[in-house]
C-alpha cells in the first residue's frame, strides 16, 4: 500500500484522500472474483465452442488491466469532465449504434456488435452509462430554471436509445436503460402520479412485449412453465448451486458448468456456487450490495443536483444488472441475457462497468463545493 | 479543503437536511418539482434515494435467501433427461433370455473397450510395447503399425477385463481412451448355445434366438422367457454325450417336448461351442443337429406307418401279415434286421420292428393315406419354429410306390429331431398336433391343436409302444415305474448316394408315462460303434434307448411325476396284445 500524506495535493495524492476507498477496494475484489471465477468457466465454455482451454480467460485478462485503469483514470476526472465524457461519449455509442445496424454481423439472430480493428465491440454497452450522466445534466438544467427543456430532452435521448436497442433487437439492454432512466428521474423528482402512471406504463409495456415480440414471449413462458423446452440452462444453473452447497467442491472440481452454454457469460454466477459454494457467493452479493448501498449512502450527503442524479442513475445500472443477473441465474426471474457486472466475460461489458464505476467514484469523491460544478 | 480533511464520519450518514425521515419531500411534488427550488429537488432527491436504497436492500436479500435455500436445502428441480452431447448416452439394454424357471441363459454386462487417437499418439512402438504387455493376445508389431496410422479412431480391443482396464489406465498414455459397451454374456455356456445363440460384439444377433427374436430383445427390457428347463436340459445333454463317448460317437441329439403343448423342456445337439466365444468354434459344433440337420429316422417312422395304417380303418390291430419273404420292388430287396418266419400280427411286426411286415401294412395303406397323415404330422414341410436354424424335410421326388415302402420304415425321406418329436407327440397325446415352441406358453394361451389322428388310434398307438419297451427291441429304455413306451430306430447313413454298412443313425423315440402322456423324449446318436458290453451292437435299442432311459429315471422326479407303484409287465405269452395275435408260436406255446 502506497502512503500518501494528507498534505499532498498533488493530483493522486488528493485523488487518494477523496475518493471512496473502500468502494475502490469492493470493486478491486469483483475484478479479482472475475478474474479467478473466468479459470473456472473458460475451459468448459471454451471447449463447446471449440477454442482452446484457457482462450476466454487469457482474452478477459488483457482486458481486466485496461478496465482497472479505466476506473482508477475515470475516478480522477471532476464532475464538470464526468458530465463532458458522458454527453460526448453518449453521443458516440449512439452513432456506433446506428453502425452496427447496418454493419453489424448477425450473431444468435441480433446484430450487436462491431468489429473494429481486430476488436469487437459492443456498443449497447456503453450507451447505458453514459445516457445515465447526459439524462442527468438534462434533469438538473430543467431544475435550473434557465430555459432549457431537460426533461424533454431526457426523454428524447431515452426514445432514441431505446429505439436504436429494439432494432438490433436487444430487450434486455432496453429494459435496463428504461429502469436507469426511471429511477432518475423519480430521484429528480417526479410527481407521484406520474410514478403510478409510469408503473403501470412499464406493465403494459411489458404485456405488450409479450404478444409482439416471440422470443421475449418464449422466455417468459419458459420461465412459468416448468416442463417447456428452453429451462436447460436454468435447471443445470440451479443443479450447480446444489450440488456446491455451502462451501463448494473445490476449483476446478465443478461438472455442471460443463453442461452450462453460457457458463462463461450470463451463468457464471452458477460457476461461483459450484466450485466455490454459498459462502462465496453471498461474498460477492455482498460487494455488489456493498458498492451500491455506500454509493447511495454517500450520495445522501450530495449537495449537487446532477452529481447526485447522475451517480444515482450509474448505481442503478450496476446494482440493476447485478441483481437481474444473479436473480435470472437462481431461477427467481426470466433469463434476461445480462451480464454480472465484473465478473462475466466480455470486453465491452468490462471497460463500459469500468467507466461507468470510475465515474461514481469521481462523482462521489469528497469535494469542496466551489459552485462550477453543475 | 477544511471540509475534505474533517471528513471523518461513517459511510452511512442520514440526510443532513431531513434527522427524520420526510415523507411529507417524498410526496412533495409539483411545487419542487421540474423547475422548483434548487434544495427542495435535492432533499425530494436524497428521501427517494433512500426508497431506492430499500428496495436494492430487498433485491439482494431475496437473492441471499434463495442463495442459502438452494445450497443447503434441495430447491433444484428434477434433473431432466441430458442432452445429447453433454452427458453419456443412455446405454442400449438387451432383454436377458431366461429358461422357465427364471435361471439366466442370456445377459448383458457392462464392459471397457480400448480405442485410441492414433494422431495424440507420440510413440507408436513404445505404447504398442506396452499395451502388448498387458494384453498378450494383441500383436506388438499390428498394434505398433495402427497407432502409427494418420487416423482419429481406431479399436484397439474389445471387452477388456477390469484388471486389464485397470492397468491400461495406469500407463497414462494420451489418446487411449475406454468406451462402455454392453456385452452379452452367456452364464450356461454350452449347455443352451444352440437354442439361445449368439450375438456379434455390437450384439446384434448372429444365430439361435439371439437372431430370431434379434428386434424383440434389442427394444425390450423384459427378459423373454423360455420353456426350456435348465434341469432337463443338463439331465439330456448329460446322458447324450457319455452315450456319445462310450459309442465313440461323432455327434448326438436330443429333444424333450411337452406332449400337449409342444414346449420344447430341453434340446441339445453334440457336439456344442461356448456361445460367449462363438469365432473359434467349429461350424460342425455350431451347427443345430436337433432343428437344422435333416435325418432319415430308420424304424421310428414306423410309429406313424402303423398309426396311418390303423387310423385309416384298412388294417385292424390283430390282422396278420406274412413276413418270411423279403420284398423285391424295383432294384431294393426289403429284408428284416432279424428275419421272422410265418404271419405276424400288428403289434409283432411293431415289437419286432419288422420291415417286411410295415411295408405289407403301408401298402395296404396306400400311397395317399401315408402322405396326407404325413403332412398332417408337419414332416413334410419345414417346420415353424422360433429358431433360425429350421432344417427342410426331404421327400422322395417323384413319390413312387417304392418310396412308400421305404418311407414307411423310415428311408428316403429325411426330417429333423424336433419335427419327428412333435409328431410323435401327435400320436400318443390323444392325436392332437402341438405347435412346437421353445418360449414358455401359458396355460391360457394355448391354441387348440389340429386333429391328427383318433383317440382310439393313439390309444393303441401307445400300447403298441408301451409293448416295445415290454418286449420288443425298446427294453433298455425301461426307467421302472414311468411306463416308458417308444421305438428304436437304426438308420444306415447315406453317403453320395449309397448306404454306408457301419455308419448309422442310432435312436429312440419315447413317451412317459404311457398310461398319461406327459413329455416325449428322443435321443439319436449319430454314428455310434459298438463294443464289447453290447456284443458289438450299435443299434438304437442299444445306444439311444439307455439315453432314454436314464433320462426319464433322472427328470421325472424333478417334475413331480409319481413313478407308478406297481407296474406288472405281462410276460409275453400274457400280453393282452399278443393273446389276440394270430401268429402261431406264441398262442401255441402259451396254451
Amino acid at each position: 500500500m502506497m502512503t500518501v500524506a494528507r498534505t499532498d495535493t498533488s493530483l493522486l495524492g488528493n485523488w487518494w484522500w477523496t475518493v471512496d476507498r473502500w468502494s475502490l477496494i469492493a470493486l478491486g475484489l469483483l475484478m479479482a472474483f472475475g478474474a479467478l471465477l473466468i479459470l473456472a468457466a473458460s475451459p468448459a465454455a471454451g471447449q463447446r465452442i471449440g477454442l482452446s482451454g484457457f482462450y476466454l480467460a487469457e482474452r478477459q485478462f488483457i482486458v481486466l488491466p485496461v478496465a482497472a485503469a479505466i476506473v482508477v483514470g475515470a475516478s480522477l476526472l471532476t464532475p464538470r469532465w464526468v458530465r463532458r465524457v458522458g454527453v460526448v461519449g453518449f453521443l458516440a455509442s449512439l452513432v456506433l449504434l446506428t453502425l452496427t445496424l447496418f454493419f453489424g454481423p448477425e450473431i444468435k439472430g441480433a446484430t450487436r456488435w462491431l468489429h473494429l480493428a481486430g476488436f469487437s465491440l459492443q456498443p449497447s454497452e456503453f450507451v447505458k452509462p453514459t445516457l445515465a450522466v447526459a439524462v442527468a445534466w438534462m434533469f438538473a438544467m430543467q431544475r435550473q430554471g434557465n430555459g432549457v427543456p431537460g426533461n424533454a430532452i431526457a426523454l428524447a435521448m431515452l426514445a432514441v436509445t431505446v429505439a436504436l436497442l429494439l432494432m438490433q433487437p436487444d430487450v434486455g439492454q432496453s429494459f435496463i436503460v428504461t429502469a436507469v432512466w426511471g429511477v432518475q428521474v423519480f430521484i429528480a423528482g417526479l410527481p407521484m402520479i406520474w410514478v403510478v402512471g409510469i408503473v403501470a406504463a412499464v406493465l403494459v409495456g411489458v404485456v405488450l412485449g409479450y404478444g409482439a415480440l416471440p422470443h421475449v414471449a418464449e422466455r417468459i413462458d419458459s420461465f412459468l412453465d416448468p416442463s417447456a423446452g428452453d429451462r436447460y440452462q436454468v435447471n443445470r444453473s440451479l443443479e450447480a448451486f446444489n450440488s456446491g452447497g455451502l462451501f463448494g467442491r473445490g476449483p476446478g472440481e465443478g461438472t455442471v458448468k460443463a453442461s452450462l452454454p453460457d457458463a462463461h457469460s450470463d451463468f457464471i454466477f452458477a460457476v461461483a456456487g459450484e466450485e466455490f459454494g454459498a459462502i462465496a457467493c453471498l461474498i460477492i452479493l455482498g460487494l455488489f450490495a456493498f458498492v451500491v448501498l455506500r454509493g447511495f449512502g454517500r450520495l445522501l450527503q450530495e449537495t449537487n443536483l446532477f452529481v447526485l442524479l447522475a451517480a444515482t442513475g450509474l448505481l442503478t445500472q450496476f446494482g440493476l444488472q447485478a441483481v437481474i443477473n444473479m436473480a435470472s441465474t437462481l431461477h427467481l426471474m426470466p433469463t434476461k441475457g445480462m451480464t454480472l457486472p465484473f465478473i462475466s466475460y466480455g470486453g465491452s461489458s468490462l471497460l463500459a462497468l469500468a467507466l461507468g464505476m470510475g465515474m461514481v467514484l469521481a462523482l462521489t469523491r469528497r469535494r469542496v463545493p466551489r459552485g462550477d460544478e453543475q | 479543503m477544511s471540509e475534505r480533511l474533517s471528513y471523518d464520519g461513517p459511510a452511512f450518514q442520514r440526510p443532513r437536511s431531513s434527522r427524520v425521515l420526510p415523507v411529507g419531500a417524498l410526496l412533495r411534488w409539483k411545487a419542487t418539482a421540474f423547475g422548483g427550488q434548487s434544495s427542495d429537488a435535492l432533499e425530494t432527491g436524497r428521501t427517494r434515494l433512500l426508497v431506492a436504497s430499500l428496495v436494492f436492500v430487498c433485491a439482494f436479500a431475496v437473492i441471499g435467501v434463495r442463495l442459502l435455500d438452494l445450497a443447503l436445502f434441495t430447491g433444484a428441480p428434477q434433473r431432466i433427461a441430458p442432452q445429447a452431447g453433454f452427458a453419456h448416452v443412455e446405454p442400449q439394454v438387451r432383454a436377458d433370455i431366461v429358461d422357465r424357471n427364471g435361471v439366466v441363459l442370456a445377459t448383458t454386462l457392462p464392459r471397457a473397450s480400448l480405442h485410441a487417437n492414433p494422431r495424440e499418439i507420440r510413440n507408436p512402438k513404445f505404447v504398442a510395447a506396452q499395451l502388448s504387455a498387458i494384453l498378450p493376445d494383441l500383436s506388438e508389431g499390428e498394434v505398433s503399425a495402427k497407432l502409427a496410422m494418420d487416423r482419429s479412431f481406431i479399436w484397439i480391443k474389445r471387452g477388456l477385463s477390469p484388471r486389464q482396464q485397470y492397468q491400461i489406465n495406469r500407463l497414462g498414455v494420451p489418446g487411449l481412451s475406454f468406451r462402455e459397451e454392453e456385452r452379452r454374456t452367456y452364464p450356461q455356456g454350452e449347455l443352451t448355445a444352440h437354442i439361445v445363440g449368439f450375438t456379434d460384439v455390437d450384439n446384434q444377433g448372429l444365430a439361435g434366438l439371439e437372431q430370431g427374436f434379434d428386434e424383440l430383445l434389442s427394444g425390450s427390457k423384459t427378459p423373454l422367457r423360455l420353456s426350456l428347463d435348465l434341469r432337463v436340459q443338463h439331465i439330456l445333454t448329460d446322458e447324450l454325450s457319455r452315450s456319445m463317448e462310450e459309442f465313440r460317437a461323432i455327434g448326438a441329439a436330443g429333444v424333450v417336448m411337452d406332449a400337449h403343448t409342444g414346449e420344447i423342456v430341453a434340446m441339445a445337439s453334440l457336439p456344442s461351442f461356448d456361445p460367449n466365444q462363438p469365432g473359434s468354434a467349429s461350424s460342425d459344433s455350431r451347427f443345430n443337429r436337433a432343428t437344422l440337420g435333416t435325418y432319415e429316422m430308420g424304424s421310428v417312422f414306423k410309429i406313424f406307418s402303423t398309426a396311418a395304417a390303423l387310423d385309416s380303418g384298412e388294417v385292424a390291430l390283430y390282422d396278420n401279415f406274412d413276413v418270411s419273404d423279403p420284398i423285391r420292388a424295383a432294384r431294393f430287396t426289403i429284408r428284416d434286421y432279424r428275419p421272422k418266419e410265418g404271419k405276424l400280427s400288428v403289434p409283432e411286426i411293431f415289437m419286432h420292428s419288422s420291415n417286411i411286415g410295415t411295408v405289407h401294412l403301408a401298402m395296404k395303406t396306400g400311397t395317399e393315406i401315408q402322405r396326407s397323415a404325413l403332412a398332417r404330422l408337419g414332416l413334410t414341410t419345414p417346420m415353424s419354429l422360433e429358431l433360425p436354424e429350421t432344417g427342410t424335410p426331404q421327400l422322395p421326388t417323384p413319390w413312387r410306390e417304392i418310396s412308400t415302402m421305404t418311407v414307411s420304415y423310415g428311408h428316403g425321406l429325411s426330417v429333423t429331431p424336433v419335427q419327428l418329436t412333435a409328431g410323435v407327440a401327435a400320436t400318443i397325446n390323444g392325436g392332437l398336433m402341438p405347435k412346437p415352441t421353445v418360449l414358455a406358453r401359458d396355460d391360457d394361451a394355448l391354441v387348440p391343436n389340429q386333429r391328427v389322428f383318433s383317440e382310439r388310434t393313439s390309444r393303441d398307438m401307445r400300447r403298441l409302444m408301451r409293448l416295445v419297451v415290454e418286449h420288443g427291441t425298446g427294453g433298455n429304455a425301461d426307467a421302472e415305474g414311468y411306463l416308458v413306451g417308444g421305438k428304436t430306430g437304426t438308420a444306415n447313413k447315406q453317403v453320395g448316394g449309397t448306404y454306408q454298412r457301419n455308419a448309422r443313425i442310432s435312436s429312440f423315440v419315447g413317451a412317459f408315462p404311457m398310461d398319461e402322456p406327459r413329455y416325449v423324449v428322443f435321443a439319436m446318436v449319430d454314428e455310434p460303434k459298438g463294443h464289447s458290453g453290447t456284443f458289438g451292437y450299435a443299434t438304437g435299442g442299444w445306444v439311444a434307448a439307455p439315453v432314454v432311459h436314464n433320462v426319464v429315471s433322472r427328470m421325472a422326479p424333478m417334475l413331480g411325476i409319481q413313478p407308478r407303484p406297481q407296474t406288472i409287465t405281462p410276460p409275453m405269452e400274457e400280453h393282452p396284445l399278443l393273446l389276440h395275435a394270430v401268429g402261431e408260436d406264441f398262442r401255441i406255446a402259451a396254451q
